[in-house]
């Protein structure tokens, strides 16, 4: 493409070129690469590689499953219970395993949530004393390091204590020390360092100054946590939630140790509605998968891709729930510093 | 916590008759007489207000010192704050008049290892001895960012008029009030139509205005002001230092500025600190015209800083 060239000048090379070459949509002038060293270069074209590369594994991994998911997939697996049978059409659906990852999603979540915005809140706002807030902080790091299996282990001795009877299913002063609580409360240490870190992003991610000017005003710190801070961080909150979440129905040696994996829900008869449920033994998605794949008891391998697939929507809808609150977020605006 | 030994502060509730007729008449002047305007050899800059038609003592910093650990930030500073009047604190960075400022409502004592010695007195009564929670409400704050919460315009302003512990009130309720706040810092016209606009959404010189009407919502007896042109352009400082002017009938202003212009321009008395040191405080015309002191006649000349 050529404009109206003004003929003012013999020597072409003194004209200011316009920024034709960048025509491809970016706004902007592009930086050409053409100066590069060539190490500079082979550095650039390794990276676009690898972000082609996972960018296809991740797209690859989400056409297969849903794929195979919708074609495995009967709405009638979502609404009966997994049964014994002989084949697969005679062996039910995963209702109490999708029920069951509702459950202790909500549960767990219910228990880090609060504890780590909590526990956040704390250590960016108050932190004293020092050591105590270090001790803290470490301890947070420890238990994001620590494998979600040996949580379980650890869980299975807390909650087979006669203390923590009430939790779980008991006969005789024997307590069974799987039920849905003890699974949840577990996994909620599973999330809960993905929570605090988070929101600690977001808290100091708010400029001293914005304090202080709620400070001067004369409203008190517990004020300006609940009315300034907290608001503010909010998407980094429901980032971590996300996260936790996403650990929380994706975690599958808490509920195989901890929620007794059994092939449906076995409630305590003795306990009223909801807690009957709760204190006993049950299943989820995660678990499903496992047994259902051909090395676990079940080798149905159709409906461990259907269930498959309904935990990958459910990871798919959380991130559209962020992204909600994010550009909610956007809409509020930020602080120039 | 120390308990209110003192008698109750005196809380103006409204603001609608800024001379109160019963205050005594302004003390005279300790050091300054030097209200006569000078000829200066300053810079061309105008003064933009005339002498002030009155003054009332609310402050007063009694040999105040602050430390930072070892560091003396602020050094034995002893000044007056009046209503009707434009206390201007000028200095190169570093001299403590910020500190000197954020002193004056105890905004100091979030850092942990400052502490302060002397007294500061708020209306008679040492600042000590008053609940932070409310000094700040009578002694409020503009800071050199603006720094609007992320809320609507009408929440930033309704934020500070809800009491805490109590009911949240209605918005019809707190209306008037947020709207008399909009219209002493002069941002009412520009927003009255869409209070519920994200106020980070505004300009940086109608965020910075907001914010001054925020600290005006909670009708305190003195206002104090970091800076707050510093981040603005010519046009919005020009905005605010006209609403600063009209600000000083009604509380008692305090300001921190870099820009000596300015300074000359809007203050009525000008502090100039060194080092920690006050080391001159007189009119804003006498000060600028004929320094006293060397350091101070160097500074003002542009020599340092």
């Amino acid at each position: 493409m050529k404009t109206a060239s003004p003929p003012q000048s013999t020597a072409p090379s003194a004209a200011p070129q316009p920024p034709s070459p960048s025509q491809g949509g970016t706004k902007g002038a592009v930086e050409g690469t053409a100066t590069w060293a060539l190490s500079d270069r082979i550095g650039l074209a390794i990276c676009w590689a690898l972000g082609l590369l996972f960018c296809a594994i991740a797209v690859a991994i989400v056409v297969y499953l849903f794929i195979k998911g919708i074609s495995y997939l009967d709405i009638s697996m979502l609404t009966t219970p997994a049964s014994a049978g002989f084949s697969q059409a005679e062996s039910g659906g995963f209702s109490d395993a999708l029920i069951g990852t509702l459950i202790v999603a909500v549960l767990a979540i219910s228990i880090a949530l609060p504890t780590g915005v909590a526990t956040a809140i704390w250590l960016v706002e108050y932190g004293r004393p020092a050591a105590l807030a270090r001790i803290t902080e470490s301890t947070i790091e420890a238990i994001a390091g620590i494998p979600s299996i040996v949580l379980a282990l650890f869980g299975t001795v807390i909650f087979s204590s006669t203390a923590l009877g009430f939790l779980s299913r008991s006969s005789e002063g024997v307590v069974f020390g799987r039920s849905f609580f003890a699974a949840s409360a577990m996994l909620s240490l599973v999330a809960l360092p993905l929570i605090v870190a988070s929101t600690r992003e977001g808290l100091n991610a708010i400029p001293r100054h914005v304090r202080e000017a709620s400070y001067a005003v004369g409203k008190t710190k517990a004020a300006t946590v609940r009315r300034i801070l907290l608001p503010s961080s909010r998407p980094q909150v429901a980032t971590g939630a996300m996260l936790g979440l996403g650990r929380i129905i994706g975690d599958t040696a808490i509920i195989i140790v901890l929620l007794g994996a059994t092939q449906n829900f076995a409630p305590v008869e003795e306990a009223p509605f909801p807690l009957d449920y709760l204190r006993g033994a049950g299943t989820t998605l995660t678990n499903f998968v496992y047994e259902a794949s051909p090395t676990g008891n079940l080798n149905q391998p159709e409906k461990a891709y259907a269930a498959a697939f309904v935990l990958l929507l459910m990871v798919l809808v959380l991130n559209g729930a962020v992204d909600i609150v994010h550009r909610r977020a956007r809409k509020v605006g930020t602080w120039s510093h | 916590m120390e308990p209110l030994t003192s008698p109750p502060p005196i809380r103006r509730l409204q603001l609608d008759d800024p001379a109160p007729a019963t205050e005594a008449a302004p003390p005279a002047s300790t050091s300054s007489n030097g209200d006569a305007p000078q000829q200066s050899g300053f810079i061309a800059a105008k003064r933009s207000v005339g002498a002030p038609q009155f003054s009332i003592r609310r402050m007063e910093i009694d040999q105040v010192s602050v430390f930072y650990g070892e560091k003396e930030a602020v050094k034995t500073v002893s000044l007056p704050v009046r209503q009707g009047e434009v206390l201007s604190l000028i200095g190169p960075s570093g001299c403590g008049k910020t500190t000197l400022l954020r002193s004056l409502n105890r905004l100091t004592e979030l850092t942990t290892h400052a502490r302060l010695t002397g007294r500061i007195l708020l209306d008679d009564v040492d600042i000590k001895l008053i609940e932070p929670t409310l000094l700040r409400r009578r002694v409020t704050m503009v800071f050199q960012q603006p720094n609007p919460f992320p809320m609507s315009v009408f929440d930033n302003i309704a934020y500070v008029l809800r009491e805490q512990g109590s009911r949240r009130q209605r918005k019809k309720t707190l209306e008037p009030a947020v709207l008399s706040a909009l219209d002493r810092a002069g941002l009412l016209e520009e927003v009255k139509d869409n209070l519920d606009h994200p106020a980070l959404k505004l300009s940086g010189g109608q965020q910075q205005r907001l914010c001054i009407a925020r600290a005006l919502a909670a009708e305190p007896e003195v206002l104090l002001l970091d800076e707050p042109c510093s981040a603005l352009d010519p046009k919005s400082t020009q905005v605010i230092e006209d609403l600063i002017v009209k600000l000083r009938d009604d509380v008692a202003v305090v300001i921190v500025t870099h820009n000596l212009q300015q300074a000359y321009r809007i203050a009525d008395h000008v502090a100039f600190m060194y080092l920690g040191d006050l080391v001159e405080y007189n009119s804003a015309t006498a000060l600028f015209g004929s320094p006293r002191e060397k350091r101070t006649q160097e500074y003002v000349s542009g020599a340092f800083g």
